[in-house]
């Protein structure tokens, strides 16, 4: 087996599995960077898989044929928005713990979807969709040698709008007024509320974001991967996103490299038996990667991750 | 003021479970079920007889634990998420030492819940340890030892300790906490020793931080690092000692799992959520022995209770699911509470 041909597995494979990362963990970028913890990223992403299923699935029933999925992805957005709503609420408004909040959001959300799940089709899970993310080439890119084979050519659009998403996200929190905001309200409310920002509805927006982004996350999920919802469809990719935004260190690019890293660990846990030379290493060290990872990167071994300064704290203002 | 302090206390766990049940049966209603019904199905299905008493204590049993373990790290200014984790690894290591030491059951019993200990206490160190070291929060690292704890637990079983049926050998009748009086008592229920165990720990825990110096120093660091550094604090050693004994409290709530309610260890396709759960009974119990308790036997019961009421009310499980999450940001909210006493005592002038 050549190069190419090990390659032409394991890349495709690796875009594949992190486009619903690099989504999730760019709006846990929107959030941190506000200066709010969002623990709450799993249950925002499972819950936009449960509402992009439901809403595919229902979308063949009215006829949208292969639109379903990208209009379940609007849905699974305004779901998202909608449940990170309770977590805006409770972390910025009522001064809850940021962390708490984020536990019992995960908690609500697995909860809700699975009994949506049941209370609608009588069922542990939501039925099978037919109408996936097509797989194809995409125009003129595929062609160009070597790289149009391995990065361009029978891929999910998704993945693009994905890598597309991380740059525009860049776009926005680095070069607009708008981000500029975001961030110093992140690093420091106070100086940014002295300037005339509105620390509370900057971090609302930021919020939301998350939500959007993350419910996106999910619906590509449930649409490109699992093709249904089920109580096992989101087990923790969610907190990989978490892990993928703090590798990256709070930056849409960074967590953009760190998602598709990830989503090539593990797309090698599971296609590692074809490819000579990983056939002898043990599944689990795959596995644990990302994980290690991220801890190592956090310890600083592997460059230095750095959180934004303020947050996990409520601003007051007029508090010292 | 200190009465008020107190009253607050009791107040917004009431308050909290009580607004949750209440938005709980306002979705059942709008979602077409009977929450009268259900909630009558629910109160049958705890209190209905010896068997649901038997299966409700069954279920606080690691949840006292897995409560006492985030309470315990809470009360050093810690969150330790990682309960889950060291569960599991407290799990394997009680039910390897069930499995493979021959001993009479005096000894075999300690020696396999101590083995857990010890597992989930290492567990719980690491980002004890990283914390302490290099200021590494730990939230992410003990999510992310969560999953290294999960699939390397699979990868051990898989490797060394497989049986048919995608778990490890049953431990051995020495090394186990069944009761067979405790189950006729109850109607054979699943109910074993393990309570005991939970309870002791309980008082431990009560003790460690009351009536010890150590226990002053972790709850000093808890109160303000600077000031305890400035006092003579060494407030490294005690951020580690901190999640370690709390990572201690999580394997012994895997030892449970091990050594009582299952006797084996499966390959776990995901958590088992005694972990998390844990967050939301010591926030419900403010952190203390005796609330953790309180809060295990009400998560606990509504679990159980849950699985009656889907049987004959027919309202999923997941309601209960939703029920608790909806606690623990009252709890986390209660902010809203204490503005809202605030308010009215300022009107009232009290």
């Amino acid at each position: 087996m050549g190069l190419m041909d090990i390659l032409a597995i394991i890349i495709p494979a690796a875009i594949v599995s992190a486009a619903p990362l690099i989504f999730t963990a760019l709006g846990g970028v929107f959030s941190e960077r506000s200066g709010v913890v969002n623990i709450g990223l799993e249950g925002l992403m499972l819950f936009g898989a449960f509402t992009g299923a439901v809403f595919t699935y229902y979308g063949e029933q009215w006829g949208l044929g292969a639109a379903s999925p990208w209009v379940s992805f609007l849905f699974a957005m305004a779901a998202g928005a909608l449940l990170s709503l309770i977590h805006a609420v409770a972390s910025i408004s009522l001064k809850a713990d940021q962390v708490v909040s984020g536990v019992a959001l995960n908690f609500l959300a697995a909860g809700m979807a699975i009994f949506l799940t049941k209370k609608i089709f009588d069922a542990g899970q939501t039925p099978v969709i037919s109408e996936r993310i097509s797989k194809g080439d995409i125009p003129f890119l595929s062609e160009i040698p070597l790289i149009g084979k391995l990065f361009f050519s029978n891929a999910y659009s998704t993945s693009f709008v994905a890598v597309f998403a991380a740059f525009a996200v860049w776009f926005v929190l680095y070069k607009t007024p708008f981000g500029l905001r975001l961030r110093a309200v992140g690093e420091h409310p106070m100086a940014a509320d002295t300037m005339g920002v509105n620390v509370v509805k900057m971090r609302y927006t930021a919020v939301l974001l998350s939500g959007v982004f993350a419910g996106l996350g999910g619906a590509v999920y449930a649409a490109s991967i699992s093709g249904n919802f089920t109580h096992s469809t989101i087990v923790g990719q969610g907190f990989m996103a978490l892990a993928a935004m703090i590798f990256g260190k709070w930056h849409p690019l960074g967590a953009l490299g760190a998602a598709l890293f990830f989503g090539l660990a593990q797309s090698l846990s599971i296609t590692g038996q074809q490819i000579p030379g990983l056939q002898d290493i043990p599944h689990v060290y795959l596995l644990i990667l990302p994980y290690v990872l991220t801890i190592l990167a956090l310890a600083g071994l592997v460059g230095r991750a750095d959180a934004p300064k303020a947050i996990g704290q409520h601003y007051e203002k007029g508090k010292r | 003021m200190e009465n008020q302090k107190n009253w607050m206390k009791i107040a917004v766990p009431v308050i909290s479970v009580i607004l949750g049940l209440l938005i709980g049966a306002i979705i059942m209603a709008v979602s077409e079920y009977d929450p009268i019904k259900a909630y009558g199905a629910l109160f049958q299905g705890v209190f209905g007889g010896s068997y649901f008493l038997g299966e409700t204590v069954r279920q606080m049993t690691p949840l006292i634990l897995s409560g006492l373990a985030v309470a315990f790290a809470f009360r050093t200014g810690l969150f330790n998420i990682g309960v889950e984790g060291q569960l599991l690894v407290g799990w394997l290591a009680s039910v390897y030492v069930g499995v493979t030491v021959d001993a009479p059951a005096v000894i075999h019993i300690p020696l396999a819940i101590l083995a857990a200990g010890v597992a989930g206490g290492l567990w719980g160190a690491v980002p004890g340890f990283l914390k302490a070291r290099f200021q590494v929060h730990e939230v992410i690292t003990t999510i992310m030892m969560n999953y290294i704890a999960l699939y390397t637990t699979n990868a051990i079983i898989r490797a060394y300790l497989l049986a048919p049926g995608e778990r490890t050998e049953a431990v051995a009748k020495s090394a186990s906490l069944k009761s067979v009086w405790l189950e006729n008592a109850t109607d054979y229920s699943t109910i074993h020793y393990g309570f005991i165990v939970a309870l002791i720990a309980a008082a431990v825990m009560w003790f460690v931080l009351w009536r010890t110096t150590t226990g002053y120093e972790l709850r000093s660091v808890g109160f303000n690092q600077h000031a305890s550094q400035y006092a003579g604090i060494n407030v490294s050693r005690n951020i580690v000692l901190s999640m370690a004994i709390s990572g201690a409290f999580a394997g012994i709530a895997g030892s449970m799992e091990g050594l009582g309610t299952y006797q084996y260890m499966t390959i776990n396709a995901g958590f088992t959520g005694v972990g998390f759960d844990g967050i939301a009974v010591a926030l419900l119990g403010a952190n203390s022995a005796l609330g953790v308790i309180f809060g295990a036997a009400l998560f606990g019961g509504l679990k159980i209770g849950a699985l009656n009421m889907q049987s004959i009310a027919g309202v999923p499980t997941e309601i209960i699911g939703i029920v608790i999450a909806l606690i623990i940001f009252f709890v986390a909210c209660s902010y809203l509470v204490h503005w809202v006493v605030n308010k009215v005592n300022k009107g009232g002038k009290i």
